[in-house]
């Protein structure tokens, strides 16, 4: 019996994905009338929901920061007097599918990332400026927020709610223990990976079974020898990849490869965290959600951190942190609710409402409650407080298609081989973006 | 015997053949009143029209849009791109060629071990053995598990550190481990012996239910002129199983080129387990979208796939023309 039901069930991905397509070109074909009405003024948004609420879509799914939005919702409420109607989506399904989304009928305001990818739907279009709102709110954040929220035609379109850093994390009592010392540049962060393997540590811990962890290195090799700017040039395309500057990036990494963790490629973060907490890597590069991993309470005060060191000229201006916050769709912008909600997730009010339920994130906005912050917490805000530009990850500043479909193969064969074939990197780019 | 064949096709390549042979009755039927045709019509024009939306339509717009550059916005952001898109993939996009030979690896593997594995499975299990039925659902128990449920039973053999196989090999928690799933030179195999055991029981079933099939008065016949039980199964069994045969052939085909899901549950198909359908996924759900790109895929996968599809029609239409 299951024999005759089994070929539908894994029925061939070809015919699937061809349904998918044409589910993509369904809901283009659909968007198209809606845009049009957008765009022909006439408040598309249901009449009487105008002033006495507003529509939220979110895409934080998990248990936890599904809790802390719903906090920022009720208080919002508290304080307005307006309706928040929340419409949750698992937050993989609300990534792939913001194409449709934004072209349908998206809500007023939706959670999304600051980088290329707001950038890209400002760019179209899709989403409504909120300058006014910043006019407000601009005092709660620093220079590299905002620069970070900010669209390409220079309006205002992105209000952060939280971010959290990317840099080294390692456990203290090891460190301790062997006279380590925190490396200030890349030099002696060669020294140390050469003292830790002759200790017998994996020096780095490593983990890119799933593909995108391996950005993270890259980016900050990037910006450490070619800057900030050359970063966000490069993820957008309007640097080549075909250059010595892109080259010199896998030249220096290829430095650190004898000290990551051979296993890479069979492990993803959770091992590797696994790994950091059982003293066999020294220290491992990632967001510091690798926190979530260490259940003991011993394990996570033993935690530290240290900022990417310094390899060029460009010292450690720039800090790899991924914003998460809000953005007002098209149809949202005349919602005035909307706005006021916007302008909300802005106050240190909302984000502490938000940081109460959900500790794992760093708040944006100045003077949020850091009274329960623990030395790690404390030092990840400073190091981003610090900064001069807030990067948001490759996957985040670059195209979509560029990070997932070219960088993660490409990444994952340089760290098998130690090679990279910049020509082809430059050559699918070209494809690539153009198609966009 | 034909009829058991033709139920054992997948629903999909049973539907034209239903319709067409629907088409050839209503020929021959004498006169028709009002309500006939209209009955007819609507059971010969419902299908037709699903195939058409559901099938047709998608594949030739799928086929279009490989021609395209695309964004997935709005329409009038669709821009012909020639065969832009297929030099890309053959030219410029590094996964495509080893996703072309794993799919043949694929095929010739289950080709070659999976399904004679099944037959074998099936011969065995066809003796008055005690317990068959038992051994039956143990060995069809892979075709009906979830995606979900293979990953973690995988893991839990494959894993580096604390998976079974490392254990008994006695390199677990040592440096010398394989790494199944992380090493590109092995992870291959290591999901092709978790494809055969999905495999193996599928063929394994629908042989059973052929070799149930064969008028024993064949065996016995074959048995009184002095044949060994060998030359029983491959001289007279085994060609009176013929229609058996060809659907086996063409699902093992199918098999391998739609071979998906274990590569998706270890790594979405990266790091030497690429596949042309895990690349369409790749390039057409999802964030890394590149219709065009994708759509190209898409067709490289279809023209493969009317290889073995066209075959089995000839054959199977051919042989009821001569009928």
């Amino acid at each position: 019996m299951a024999a005759h039901t089994e070929p539908s069930l894994t029925a061939g991905p070809g015919r699937r994905t061809i349904l998918k397509t044409m589910g993509v070109g369904v809901a283009g074909l659909a968007g198209v009338p809606l845009l049009a009405a957008c765009t022909g003024g006439a408040g598309p948004s249901g009449g009487g929901t105008e002033s006495s609420g507003l529509t939220f879509g979110s895409g934080s799914s998990d248990e936890v920061p599904k809790k802390a939005y719903q906090a920022v919702t009720d208080a919002f409420t508290k304080k307005t007097g307006k309706t928040v109607s929340t419409n949750v989506v698992p937050h993989n399904d609300f990534q792939n599918k913001i194409n449709s989304y934004l072209q349908g009928s998206p809500d007023d305001t939706f959670t999304w990332f600051a980088g290329y990818r707001m950038q890209f739907y400002a760019g179209k279009g899709l989403l409504a400026p909120v300058d006014d709102v910043w006019e407000k709110i601009g005092g709660n954040f620093s220079d590299a927020l905002k620069t970070a929220s900010t669209g390409p035609d220079g309006k205002m379109y992105f209000v952060p709610n939280y971010n959290y850093p990317w840099g080294f994390f390692y456990r203290k009592s090891l460190w301790a223990e062997k006279g380590y010392e925190v490396p200030e540049n890349f030099d002696a962060l060669k020294t140390l990976a050469a003292k830790m393997k002759a200790d017998g540590i994996i020096p780095i811990g490593f983990a890119d079974k799933d593909g995108w962890p391996a950005m993270g290195t890259f980016d900050y090799i990037n910006m450490r020898l070619n800057g900030y700017q050359f970063h966000v040039d490069l993820c957008s395309h309007k640097e080549s990849w075909d250059q010595p500057k892109v080259t010199e990036v896998f030249t220096t990494w290829s430095a650190l490869l004898p000290f990551q963790d051979p296993a890479a490629l069979g492990q993803t973060w959770q091992d590797a965290a696994r790994a950091l907490a059982a003293k066999k890597t020294g220290m491992y590069l990632l967001g510091s959600f690798v926190t979530q991993q260490f259940t003991d309470p011993a394990v996570l005060k033993d935690i530290d951190f240290f900022p990417f060191p310094e390899i060029a000229t460009e010292g450690r201006d720039a800090v790899e942190a991924p914003i998460d916050g809000l953005l007002l769709s098209k149809k949202g912008g005349e919602n005035a609710a909307a706005r006021q909600f916007m302008e909300f997730i802005g106050t240190p009010e909302a984000q502490d409402a938000y940081a109460a339920v959900d500790p794992s994130n760093i708040a944006t906005a100045k003077g949020t409650d850091t009274s329960t912050f623990s030395e790690l917490n404390k030092k990840c805000a400073d190091t981003i407080a610090n900064a001069k530009f807030i990067s948001q990850f490759f996957d985040r500043d670059a195209l979509p298609a560029m990070a997932n479909n070219v960088m993660i193969p490409a990444l994952q064969t340089f760290l098998k081989d130690g090679k990279m074939d910049v020509k082809n990197l430059e050559a699918q780019a070209k494809t690539l973006y153009a198609a966009q | 015997m034909s009829t058991t064949a033709r139920d054992l096709v997948p629903p999909e390549s049973r539907a034209p053949s239903g319709a067409q042979a629907k088409g050839v009755k209503s020929g021959k039927v004498r006169r028709l009143s009002k309500r006939d045709k209209v009955v007819l019509s609507l059971m010969v024009g419902i299908p037709t029209l699903i195939q058409l939306v559901f099938v047709w339509l998608p594949t030739l717009m799928s086929i279009a849009l490989s021609f395209m550059r695309w964004n997935g916005l709005a329409l009038t952001d669709i821009r012909p791109a020639g065969l832009g898109n297929y030099q890309y993939i053959s030219q410029d996009y590094p996964p495509f060629w080893p996703a072309m030979q794993h799919n043949l690896l694929w095929l010739a593997f289950l080709a070659l071990v999976a399904t004679p594995l099944g037959l074998l499975l099936a011969v065995l299990l066809d003796q008055q053995i005690r317990g068959s039925k038992i051994y039956q659902s143990i060995f069809f128990a892979p075709v009906m598990l979830s995606l979900a449920l293979v990953g973690i039973i995988w893991q839990l053999f494959y894993q580096r550190d604390n998976g079974l196989l490392n254990f008994l090999l006695g390199t677990s928690g040592t440096p010398q481990a394989v790494d199944w799933f992380g090493d590109s030179s092995v992870n291959i195999w290591a999901a092709l012996i978790a494809a055969t055991w999905r495999h193996a029981g599928y063929v394994m079933l629908l042989y059973l239910a052929g070799l149930k099939g064969v008028d024993p008065s064949l065996k016995e016949a074959a048995a009184i002129d002095g044949a060994n039980a060998v030359q029983t199964f491959f001289r007279v069994v085994f060609p009176a199983m013929r229609p058996i045969n060809i659907v086996i052939v063409v699902i093992t085909i199918i098999e391998s080129l739609r071979a998906f899901d274990v590569v998706y549950v270890i790594n979405r198909g990266t790091n030497g387990l690429e596949l042309i359908s895990a690349l369409v996924i790749q390039n057409l759900v999802g964030e890394g979208q590149v219709i065009g790109v994708g759509s190209a895929l898409a067709v490289v996968l279809l023209v493969i796939s009317l290889v073995p599809i066209v075959f089995y029609l000839s054959r199977t239409f051919g042989k009821e023309n001569k009928a």
